[in-house]
């Protein structure tokens, strides 16, 4: 059974921390750090794995949704962090940020705890919003391309 | 016996201080910024991406810069990086359907659901140089408008008919190959050559599919459709149990469809080629996706009259890493084979004006 078929039956605490996961990978550095010290009586931080880069190698389909192929690889930073209350948190994303890597862990084992977890949630907001905006803005100038035809009718009858 | 010769030290070392002070040029000019690569020369970086076969448009964009603009030695540099890193695993598959789209045309459907995008394109430009550019003038802002409904496949308009060939499947039983972990071999089945094709030489690919338009090897393509955005790539992590998003890379899709008049085993159909490529870069798309469909003769029992068909020839020659490493390594000392050769070749000239020599001796003696 692959991942994405067991995406539909994740319990709700999963799909919330996959989305979260989802969105700490495309968090900027600036936002984790802020983030990180808006956070009163921070929790003293463990490296468990990494902060550390390699590669992952990206898969395309043939024909697009066909029998998967390897395309090629990417950079990735991953890191695993404890927290001095034992949440364990992991964090992975594109590039070779590392400081982001670990943000990202300590933020995903922040989510797990009763205390902090609403900061988390704002900061997961704030990424959100600034993805979206991001997003929306490039398929509206991308639309503003978009061809309209017209035919002309030549000659008489 | 092998005699080592030594030397060369200070030179190389001065030639490397050399190279140094001719990349960074005029020191009276401000350095460029690995930033200002990525932004203002971002399809060079995109093209020194998918040809090394890594994705990461920073170390791409430095990787230029060290190689003072060589697309081929950025692509050896950034290559050569990727082999210091560990490998963390595979990603699922990307899902070009779900793709947030910033350029998608057709040329077989004029109207069709998502509409033709034109996207940041050069086509339609004059192709005149623009002055303009010289003094840093201020560029307007793109103009906007409400977006209009999903960009559907092309692929899935024709196949509600039927008169085109599915999605690429490989045998049942095919398990998928991967090119950094096992040597090349021939025949290779569909899934590599993809892989190798994707990360082959853009100019070499382009030719080639510029051949089977001319006839070598003729495929009758129409593009069905060439996309570029952004896709999400999704990690399996063990280690809470589901697959996460670990960010965004953007890659431009072709799907060509070409003509197949049928065989013995099939009625006639489109058939496709197919071209993904890292970045954005539809030269290479749609050179890809000709390559890819003229490679296809096992399956459609076409015959090789063409180099473009030939995969030993196309999969052996593509990789610009290697075609640069075996022709640039003749200007490296040969010093004792060339020896050996002229010493032959000195040989082979006193037999062969000993033979002369005697011919003519030999008629004249006739003569008298």
């Amino acid at each position: 059974m692959s991942a994405t078929e067991k995406l539909e039956d994740l319990p709700e605490e999963a799909a919330k921390r996959r989305e979260a996961m989802r969105l700490l990978a495309r968090a900027s550095l600036a936002e984790l750090e802020t983030a990180w010290e808006a956070i009163a009586d921070r929790p003293e931080i463990f490296a468990v794995r990494g902060p550390e880069t390699g590669l992952v190698m990206v898969r395309g389909r043939i024909g697009g949704g066909g029998d998967a192929f390897n395309l090629g690889e990417a950079t990735v930073s991953r890191a695993t962090v404890r927290l001095s209350s034992g949440e364990i948190g992991h964090g992975q994303l594109l590039g070779t940020d590392k400081e982001r890597a670990r943000y990202a862990a300590i933020f995903d084992a922040l989510l797990q705890t009763e205390r902090h977890r609403p900061a988390v949630e704002a900061l997961h907001r704030l990424i959100a919003i600034r993805i979206d905006a991001e997003d929306r803005r490039k398929v509206e100038e991308t639309a503003a391309t978009r061809v309209d035809f017209f035919t002309m009718v030549r000659g008489d009858d | 016996m092998y005699v080592a010769v030594k030397g060369g030290e200070a030179a190389i070392a001065n030639a490397h201080r050399l190279l140094a002070d001719r990349r960074r040029g005029d020191r009276a000019l401000p350095s460029i910024t690995i930033e200002q690569v990525v932004e203002q020369l971002g399809l060079a970086v995109d093209r020194v991406m998918a040809e090394a076969s890594l994705y990461d448009r920073a170390l791409a964009a430095l990787a230029m810069r060290q190689a003072r603009g060589d697309m081929i030695e950025a692509i050896f540099i950034l290559r050569a990086y990727r082999t210091t890193l560990p490998r963390f695993g595979y990603s699922e598959p990307i899902d070009t359907a779900k793709m947030k789209v910033e350029r998608r045309v057709s040329a077989t459907y004029k109207d069709l659901p998502g509409g033709q995008l034109l996207g940041p394109t050069f086509d339609y430009t004059h192709r005149l140089l623009d002055p303009s550019l010289i003094a840093d003038e201020t560029v307007a802002e793109p103009v906007v408008k409400e977006p209009g409904e999903h960009v559907m496949r092309v692929s899935d308009i024709l196949d509600g008919e039927g008169l085109i060939e599915g999605d690429g499947r490989m045998p049942e039983g095919h398990v998928m190959g991967d090119l950094t972990r096992e040597p090349m071999e021939f025949p290779m089945a569909r899934d590599l050559r993809l892989q190798a094709l994707a990360r082959g030489d853009e100019g070499f690919l382009l030719a080639l599919a510029y051949s089977t338009q001319r006839g070598y090897g003729r495929t009758h393509p129409f593009v069905g459709e060439v996309r570029i955005g952004e896709v999400e790539v999704e990690l399996d992590l063990p280690e809470v149990g589901f697959a996460v998003s670990l960010g965004v890379i953007r890659v431009t899709e072709c799907q060509m469809v070409n003509q197949f008049k049928g065989s013995a085993k099939q009625p006639p159909q489109f058939t496709r080629g197919y071209g993904l490529v890292f970045g954005q870069s539809e030269r290479k798309a749609m050179s890809m996706s000709l390559v890819d469909r003229a490679l296809r003769t096992d399956e459609f029992s076409e015959d090789i009259v063409a180099p473009a068909q030939d995969q030993e020839f196309v999969i052996s020659h593509a990789d610009n890493v290697q075609a640069t490493g075996f022709v640039e390594h003749l200007k490296l000392p040969h010093y004792v084979d060339f020896q050996a050769e002229l010493d032959l070749v000195r040989r082979m000239r006193r037999d062969y004006e000993a033979a002369n020599g005697s011919g003519e001796e030999g008629m004249k003696e006739a003569a008298e």
